[in-house]
């Protein structure tokens, strides 16, 4: 994992180094230097030394928490995230806590009750699948906020009671794809579970049908909710680049979409390394997890299954 | 974005509305591609005319979906952005399936150190999610559909590698490709012309899923203005300038580009699912 992620910091820094416009030209924007001052700023950022140099004082800096400066805001990236990072983990949190309740709760719905309740459940979930988190987010905006006003439309407000408020019609855009994904896997999941043989002995055996679906059948099936885990977050963190900007969120996805267009490297650098360290220790802590939850699972076989 | 196909089978276990349901989406995704290829002749406005006058007009007679903030015929660009918005994901999805194809293959039929370098590359792609890829190379080579393409089609290929890979793998040992080897064939003639017809249904429901989300995603992008070019006609250009007239009280011309959007994706996923479907009862493992 170590490996994994020394490469994906390489290749960020190495494309932002390939990049063809040229952060100090845009940091002049437009007026005139002359070649002194041109200096001054190459040896500032550190812009006149080799690759490799530059690479490693950029890592060696990371490594004790130091994610550059900001072009464009003239401050540290690490204060210019820390403004905004609690923002963005509060959403995710909620968001995560409505779609595995949700999700989970509807696919369990689907795979006992069939009939009716299953088809409904299906066309629902189809449709959320198709929904990408922004399309979600107008139309959550246009009808909660604008039309019957129940929830402000945007921005985040003051202290944490407002911020939750706030933060409420974008969480529920966030999850909405990962909801209908998450319900059709655990609906499948258990309907799997539910042929095997050991729970035809429960059943034979007396055990109460409730007891069933929940020792035997649900908890069989997280296994396979677990392994989507890492989808899961994956999923809700690039989302929020989206949904942030919707709903003008002081978010680090809003903060990436903005520097992205600005071209300010060092935040586009940290925030991507962010993502990507959050994505593989997510991972890691799955792949670790798994032999405990499901015991036939040995250390490293994940890969070979999916 | 996207999920690999074996965990969302079962889906339509072939009711009878689940084959009708097929059918209304293959219409319609025949339809939304007629419609692409024929939108010049097709749109009745000049879908950049922009007349303030009539701006944020409803639906009427000359504007059958009514007119955007800046006076734009909102079917028009409707009709025309169809265009942007399914020939980017139709390179994202082209580009992953033959490269992911190639790799799979490879990586299956040669093994060894080339299977553990193609399936090592393919995992640290996995880590980086399609649109964090593709922002990522927006922010170096500057707005465009191009480049947003490319990267997308990288970020899909692993899905389809994997894929192509597993089904390889299971295929290598089938007894007719130990009998085409006796009959003299080469290792490259055998993967061309008999294992590869035999994985292609799978993979291309794989492909025709991926669509659905290469729409998504570059949608998406466009909506935050790192896709296509400002003023193309784009379905995630379109939610974005409609994004200004919700607050004025007409979500209209934001609502048109949403439903196009999900409508389209959900007919591409529903199509995709029921391949698969079809393909898995065909040969049950």
């Amino acid at each position: 994992m170590i490996l994994t992620l020394l490469v994906a910091s390489f290749v960020i820094f190495g494309c932002m180094y390939l990049a063809p416009g040229n952060p100090v030209s845009f940091l002049l924007s437009g007026r005139a230097a002359n070649p002194a001052n041109m200096q001054v700023l190459d040896a500032e950022y550190h812009l006149n030394e080799p690759f490799i140099e530059q690479y490693a004082r950029w890592l060696g800096q990371v490594l004790h928490g130091n994610l550059g400066r900001s072009i464009e805001y003239r401050s540290s990236v690490d204060s210019l995230l820390a403004q905004r990072l609690p923002n963005t983990l509060l959403l995710v949190a909620m968001s995560l806590v409505i779609v595995l309740v949700a999700g989970l709760a509807l696919g369990w719905l689907s795979a006992i009750r069939g009939g009716r309740t299953d088809g409904t459940i299906l066309v629902a979930t189809t449709v959320a699948v198709g929904t990408p988190s922004f399309v979600a987010a107008i139309i959550l905006q246009a009808i909660f906020a604008v039309k019957l006003g129940w929830l402000p439309a945007g921005g985040t407000g003051t202290g944490f009671p407002q911020l939750a408020e706030h933060l409420i019609l974008p969480a529920i855009a966030l999850s909405l794809y990962l909801i209908g994904l998450l319900a059709r896997v655990t609906r499948s999941a258990m309907l799997e579970v539910m042929e095997e043989e050991h729970v035809t002995v429960a059943r034979s055996r007396g055990v109460p049908e409730r007891t069933v679906v929940w020792r035997h059948v649900f908890r069989n099936s997280l296994v396979t909710v677990l392994t989507m885990s890492g989808l899961i977050i994956s999923t809700l963190v690039v989302c929020t680049v989206l949904v942030e900007d919707a709903f003008s969120v002081n978010g680090i996805g809003s903060l990436l979409d903005l520097s992205t267009t600005t071209k300010d490297f060092p935040v586009v650098q940290a925030i991507s390394l962010i993502f990507i360290t959050g994505f593989m220790v997510v991972n890691f802590a799955v792949d670790l997890l798994l032999p405990v939850v499901d015991p036939r699972v040995t250390l490293g076989e994940r890969n070979d299954a999916a | 974005m996207t999920i690999a196909l074996a965990r969302v089978l079962g889906l339509n276990r072939s009711k009878p509305s689940g084959r009708y349901l097929y059918r209304c989406c293959i219409t319609f995704v025949a339809i939304v591609v007629l419609i692409a290829v024929f939108a010049p002749w097709l749109a009745p406005h000049n879908p950049n005319a922009v007349d303030l006058s009539d701006a944020l007009a409803g639906p009427g007679r000359s504007h059958l979906l009514g007119v955007d903030a800046d006076g734009r015929d909102t079917l028009s660009r409707l009709i025309i952005g169809a265009r942007t918005s399914l020939l980017g994901p139709l390179g994202v999805t082209v580009l992953s399936t033959v490269a992911g194809v190639i790799i799979g293959v490879a990586s299956a039929w040669y093994g060894g150190w080339v299977d553990s370098l193609l399936s090592r590359t393919s995992e640290l792609l996995f880590a980086f999610p399609g649109l964090l890829l593709a922002i990522l190379i927006v922010a170096i080579y500057g707005e465009g559909l191009l480049a947003p393409v490319v990267a997308l089609g990288a970020a899909y290929l692993p899905y389809v590698s994997r894929l192509t890979r597993s089904l390889v793998l299971t295929e290598k040992k089938r007894p007719y490709v130990e009998a085409c080897r006796i009959q003299g064939q080469s290792s490259l003639q055998i993967a061309m012309m008999h294992v590869l017809p035999n994985v292609a249904p799978v993979v291309l429901a794989q492909s025709t899923i991926n669509f659905g989300y290469a729409l998504i995603d570059l949608a998406g992008l466009s909506f935050l203005g790192l896709g296509v070019p400002p003023l193309t006609p784009d379905w995630g250009a379109m939610v974005f300038d409609g994004e200004s007239a919700i607050q004025q009280g007409y979500p209209l011309s934001a609502f048109v580009p949403c439903i196009a959007i999900i409508l389209t994706v959900v007919a591409f996923n529903v199509v995709g699912e029921h391949w698969a479907d079809r393909v898995a009862r065909r040969e049950p493992q």
